[in-house]
């Protein structure tokens, strides 16, 4: 994903990242709810450089129809990317990581939607990287939290998510592409903050019981933070006056 | 809860009816397009982009511009490949999977119109003849759908290339290497400009937006270059023109066209 210097350096003796952020500083986050026409509900983040689509469709019927559930509504989730998104073009067919994705987004949103009020049915989201550097799948499941309130279906709470990790020995949070490439741990977080739950959870790196711990915490108290901005962009949507 | 795109029989009916009074259902004349917003550099990561809205439709276009082998027939040309998606947010019929026959033409289309009129300039994207070329990769997806992708996409893409800028590569032990600073503007030759037309009972219409769309006969996009030359066209839907019908599309074709491409023009240049 672009120049990716061996001597950078990732934190510097200030403490100050590789991208001018402080050790506890997230990237810049805008979120829009909204903006898709034909979607039941939408949202679109851009988390630092990362520029992430929401769709979200349903409660509708289930196609093919042995998927349904006579219990319960199910939710489906294609993560994808676009092939521009990236440094080298991807190939536009799903790949093994995006389907691992799409499955552990799936996983952090079931919590948190009441399926169980559209027994066969099915929710469908559809998260579209136009640009991706680093925590996608975190900031494609905080614009997904925003797209399924925005399609207006009960939820418990809403997910939010960003990552927390480890460069030069010291824990960081919201790891940046660079970070993630040349860093010592990523651990992405997505948590439920009015019912304190962690839905999303996984670690790539080494990291003490003392490190992991701390990154918990910072991981939990950052979700803290995304969350105001969730809130906020449906505020503005359906309570503020920007005319959309 | 159900989403099919079934237009009702009365909307196509007051669709007709408002067309034998000169008029169209979102009040515009039958040879005006909707409005087009070209917002360029809109995928800063890609060598070229460019997010395009004609009227309520939305589409995207990257470029990536990367070394690749030539094809065996054409060593001395570099590639040009153009791709459209309908992305499944974009309309809740759109399912995934592979592509039906319906987004392949698209991308055919899309892909055709800009090959056919030249606009790359191949033979200059040649790192070592037969051995090592440049490959230009526009890939189109569509975000929202109202009617007329064909255009929509064909203008993202065309956007996206006049504003992309390619890296100069040199072969070093037998593999493309970037030569540093070597970043220039893609060659192009000419602005190609697609413009689809509709026909619903004996009337055409320019850029039919969704409604139209569903209630068309039949439909065709004609493609013309700078110099007002046609170099690609393709015919759509279950119904036939008359000849007298095909020349006037090719005529509103050429008028409408050099309207977008001066648009086309301004957005390169906002760009510099």
């Amino acid at each position: 994903m672009g120049g990716r210097d061996a001597n950078m350096v990732l934190l510097d003796k200030n403490g100050i990242r590789c991208d001018g952020r402080k050790v506890d500083e997230p990237r810049r986050i805008m979120i829009r709810a909204g903006g898709l026409k034909n979607a039941d509900g939408s949202a679109y983040i851009e988390f630092g450089d990362n520029k992430i689509l929401v769709g979200v469709f349903g409660p509708r019927d289930v196609h093919p129809k042995h998927m349904s559930n006579t219990d319960t509504g199910i939710l489906r989730v294609r993560y994808h990317m676009e092939p521009f998104s990236v440094g080298e073009r991807k190939n536009p067919a799903p790949s093994r990581r995006e389907i691992e994705i799409s499955k552990v987004i799936k996983e952090a949103l079931e919590p948190a939607v009441m399926l169980e009020k559209f027994p066969r049915t099915a929710v469908d989201v559809f998260i579209e990287v136009l640009q991706a550097d680093g925590g996608t799948r975190c900031a494609a499941l905080t614009a997904a939290s925003v797209a399924l309130a925005d399609a207006g279906i009960p939820m418990r709470d809403m997910v939010a998510a960003i990552a927390a990790g480890k460069v030069a020995d010291t824990v960081i949070l919201d790891v940046n592409n660079e970070e993630d490439q040349a860093g010592q741990a990523d651990m992405p977080i997505g948590y439920m903050p009015s019912l304190k739950k962690i839905t999303l959870l996984q670690l790539d790196g080494v990291l003490t019981p003392e490190e992991f711990k701390k990154c918990v915490d910072v991981g939990v108290k950052g979700c803290e933070l995304v969350y105001e901005l969730q809130k906020k962009a449906l505020h503005d949507k359906y309570f503020g006056n920007r005319g959309d | 809860m159900t989403s099919v795109s079934v237009i009702d029989e009365l909307k196509k009916a007051q669709i007709l009816e408002l067309l034998k009074q000169g008029k169209r259902i979102d009040g515009r004349t039958l040879d005006e397009p909707r409005k087009l917003k070209i917002e360029t550099n809109a995928i800063p990561k890609a060598n070229g982009s460019a997010r395009v809205y004609l009227g309520d439709t939305e589409v995207i276009c990257g470029v990536k511009i990367q070394p690749d082998r030539p094809f065996p027939d054409s060593g001395d040309k570099g590639l040009f490949i153009c791709t459209a998606e309908l992305l499944p947010l974009s309309h809740p019929t759109v399912e995934t999977g592979p592509p039906q026959p319906p987004v392949i033409e698209l991308a055919r289309v899309t892909d055709r119109g800009i090959r056919e009129s030249h606009m790359i300039d191949v033979s200059q994207l040649v790192i070592q003849k037969d051995k090592s070329v440049i490959g230009v990769f526009a890939d189109v997806v569509v975000v929202d759908q109202d009617g007329n992708l064909f255009d929509a996409c064909s203008y993202a893409a065309t956007a996206a290339l006049l504003t992309s800028k390619t890296p100069t590569w040199k072969m070093v032990d037998d593999s493309p290497s970037i030569v540093e600073g070597g970043e220039k503007q893609l060659p192009v030759n000419t602005i190609p400009v697609s413009v689809t037309m509709g026909k619903i009972g004996n009337y055409i219409v320019v850029d039919p937006n969704g409604d139209e769309s569903e209630s068309m006969d039949a439909r065709v996009t004609i493609t013309t270059d700078s110099n007002g030359n046609i170099c690609a066209l393709q015919k759509g839907g279950s119904d036939g023109f008359t000849q007298e019908e095909i020349i006037q599309c090719s005529e509103l074709s050429v008028k409408v066209g050099a309207k977008i491409r001066e648009q086309l023009k301004l957005a390169q240049q906002e760009n510099r």
